[in-house]
């Protein structure tokens, strides 16, 4: 076991390593160049190249990799002289537009975004499991249809849609939420109601396609498990129906649920473009496509790009060793 | 005098889109303590399904029973088909235990066998989770799993196939049933490994004077360790006898044909081994009259066509040795020896 998870580790920081060289691989073969890009009307060769040095742009992809990896480490200084700025361990990289250490700029987002995701993650859960959980129990019942239903609507009604049916009629003209309070930052501790106010419906949107499809596949799953032998099994040791479902039936049928739960919210950890922007969260959505979009401002996509990807690596590795845990058939081979 | 269970005109029915499936029709069995009735008949025969209705097991939304089937229990008799699903599930386990054909699938994966095995006894017995395990281990010694202390805490996929079925029996035994209801135990397992698991539930059953019904379609499975035999045909209990009577002096041409395609050793003569021919019947569209007639050598030999028409009811040959066809034992003799 323990073999199992340093092997596992060990191969996510192989991986992180490979798919951060990747990304600065890929900005390095687009073919913007944010040097020409902050240089404002004067554009003379010196001023790029110029630019070029202070972007930390001059030096080859694998030496702007590595001096990143160093930064991150052991925090990195940038730029010269009088107009060096230090930024401390975990240095993301500097903004040159926003004059802000990356790793600020995102550690000011990442709440949102990891409120939205929690939030949403847990409601999707909750909802998809208990209705995929009674549909099947009650296969063709009225449950059932209404649960499917529920599914069909959750899954063909996208996100940009329905967020902003609940900003109209939520916000807009049932005034549950004040539109001026609309993104605004309320701690959780400090304040819940003010972080529930602002959370809950930008939580509930995103968390509708995903609860449509994790009671699709809980009903598919707890249906499949419930004809396998070993349920018949508990049933003939004498068990009741209540202990089986909840024993037997759903420590497997959900054991597949797991894995993909982890890597939906680890995707969700990267940013949740089209929900930030419709509630106006400043989350790392957000923030990753005002920095294509409008600045083009490199450090920012490349430390956002890496964060998400860093967030699904990561939850791989727990969800494997979670995997372990729950089947012991994983543990031994 | 009464048996421990006795099944008596079982109709087990799937209704289906296209027709109801008669998988069990009329038929009526019975076991005593100490006994071991065994079952025969191929797939799709009904001795499952029979078998799975006394226990309860069947979707009661999706299935149709009818008949009797009396537990008679020392604290009384109990209709399994009519008694409430709650009371049927209260004997399952206690009164009467089931294994199954594939102990690769029957064992929840993700628990250990001891942990399995001591469920089942805390269902019915007071006591902690270490006598739980306990429990376990001595059950697990009972059906001889080598160094069961430490074996205990395996989980099934780390058991060869042989040592799960022998956890399946454990399992099932460890409320001491007084039936025990063994579907096709051996069947997934390879040939050494049969025989050790059907002597283990022989000696079980001297030990604990266990009625046991042997659901198989293996003639040699049944020699060893059957007293009484029920073969079965098409959903219908074609001939029922020890097993002298089966083996020796069958009754029935589809038994007949049964024992004609097992090779004998012990014959010393050589034949060609006789398949029967054609196809098990449908269980939604049965023959009107005898349902082996189709596949009958001797159906032509029964004057006015009675095969087609009527279905033979299970009558007495002689001594308790019942069958169920239209030729009577003089007469199919004859035929048996002219065809030799």
């Amino acid at each position: 076991m323990l073999s199992y998870v340093t092997r596992r580790l060990l191969y996510t920081v192989i991986l992180l390593a490979i798919v951060s060289l990747t990304i600065f691989f890929i900005f390095d073969l687009i073919p913007v160049d944010p040097a020409r890009l902050v240089c404002s009307k004067q554009c003379t060769p010196s001023l790029v190249e110029g630019n070029r040095h202070r972007l930390g742009l001059d030096v080859s992809v694998l030496e702007q990799w590595w001096r990143f990896i160093v930064g991150l480490f052991a925090g990195r200084t940038f730029g010269e002289d009088g107009i060096a700025i230090h930024c401390a361990a975990p240095a993301l990289g500097y903004s040159f537009s926003r004059h802000e250490c990356v790793t600020k700029i995102v550690g000011e987002a990442f709440p949102f975004t990891f409120s939205l995701a929690l939030g949403a993650f847990i409601l999707w859960l909750t909802v998809g499991i208990s209705l995929g959980v009674l549909s099947a129990r009650k296969k063709g019942k009225f449950a059932d249809r209404a649960a499917s239903v529920f599914v069909l609507v959750g899954t063909s009604l996208p996100t940009f849609i329905s967020g902003i049916l609940v900003v109209l009629f939520i916000v807009l003209k049932f005034n549950l939420v004040n539109p001026l309070e609309l993104g605004n930052w309320h701690s959780p501790w400090t304040d819940p109601f003010g972080w529930l106010q602002t959370f809950f419906f930008p939580c509930a949107t995103l968390a509708l396609a995903y609860a449509a499809t994790y009671t699709r596949f809980t009903r598919s799953n707890v249906i499949e498990t419930s004809s396998e032998d070993f349920i018949r099994t508990a049933r003939a040791k004498g068990l009741s129906e209540k202990v089986i479902l909840r024993k037997h039936t759903l420590r497997a049928a959900l054991a597949p649920i797991v894995t993909i739960a982890g890597l939906d919210f680890a995707g969700l950890l990267g940013g949740a473009i089209i929900t930030e922007g419709i509630f106006g969260l400043n989350g790392l959505g957000k923030l990753s496509i005002k920095a294509v979009t409008q600045t083009y401002d490199l450090p920012i996509i490349v430390a956002t790009t890496l964060i998400a990807s860093a967030f699904v690596l990561i939850m791989n590795l727990i969800v494997d060793i979670a995997y372990a845990f729950i089947d012991p058939r994983v543990r031994t081979s | 005098m009464s048996k421990f269970l006795e099944v008596t005109n079982l109709n087990v029915t799937f209704p289906t889109e296209d027709g109801d499936v008669h998988a069990s029709n009329e038929v009526t069995y019975s076991v005593g303590l100490g006994e071991t009735l065994a079952i025969v008949g191929e797939s799709g025969s009904g001795k499952s399904v029979s078998n799975l209705a006394v226990m309860g097991l069947h979707n009661p939304a999706r299935t149709k029973i009818t008949g009797s089937a009396i537990l008679n229990l020392p604290e009384g008799p109990v209709d399994l088909i009519s008694a409430s699903t709650e009371t049927v599930r209260r004997l399952r386990g206690k009164a009467m235990s089931m294994i199954f054909q594939d102990p690769m699938s029957a064992l929840h994966p993700f628990f250990s066998i001891g942990d399995q095995i001591a469920e089942a006894w805390h269902l019915y017995n007071k006591g902690s989770k270490q006598d739980g395990i306990k429990k376990a281990i001595e059950m697990l010694e009972l059906v001889g799993i080598p160094d069961p202390s430490s074996r205990v805490h395996d989980f099934p996929h780390q058991f060869s196939g042989g040592m799960r079925q022998r956890a399946m029996i454990a399992m099932a035994l460890v409320n001491n049933p007084s039936l025990l209801i063994a579907d096709e135990p051996t069947t997934a397992l390879d040939v050494t490994v049969q025989s050790q698991i059907l002597s283990l539930l022989k000696d079980l059953q001297r030990e604990l004077n266990m009625a046991i019904i042997l659901i198989t379609h293996d003639l040699g499975v049944v020699a060893e360790v059957a007293d009484r035999i029920c073969v079965m045909y098409g959903g219908r209990i074609v001939e029922d006898g020890t097993v002298d009577d089966i083996f020796y002096r069958p009754e029935h041409p589809y038994t007949l044909g049964l024992l004609n395609s097992v090779p004998r050793i012990s014959s010393g003569e050589s034949h060609r081994l006789r398949a029967i021919p054609g196809q098990p019947p449908s269980l939604i569209s049965l023959p009107s009259g005898c349902a082996f007639q189709p596949r009958c050598e001797y159906s032509s030999k029964v004057s006015s066509g009675a095969c087609n028409t009527s279905v033979p009811s299970l009558s007495d040959k002689g001594s308790g040795h019942l069958s169920r066809c239209h030729l009577d034992t003089v007469d199919l003799n004859n035929l048996v020896k002219d065809k030799a």
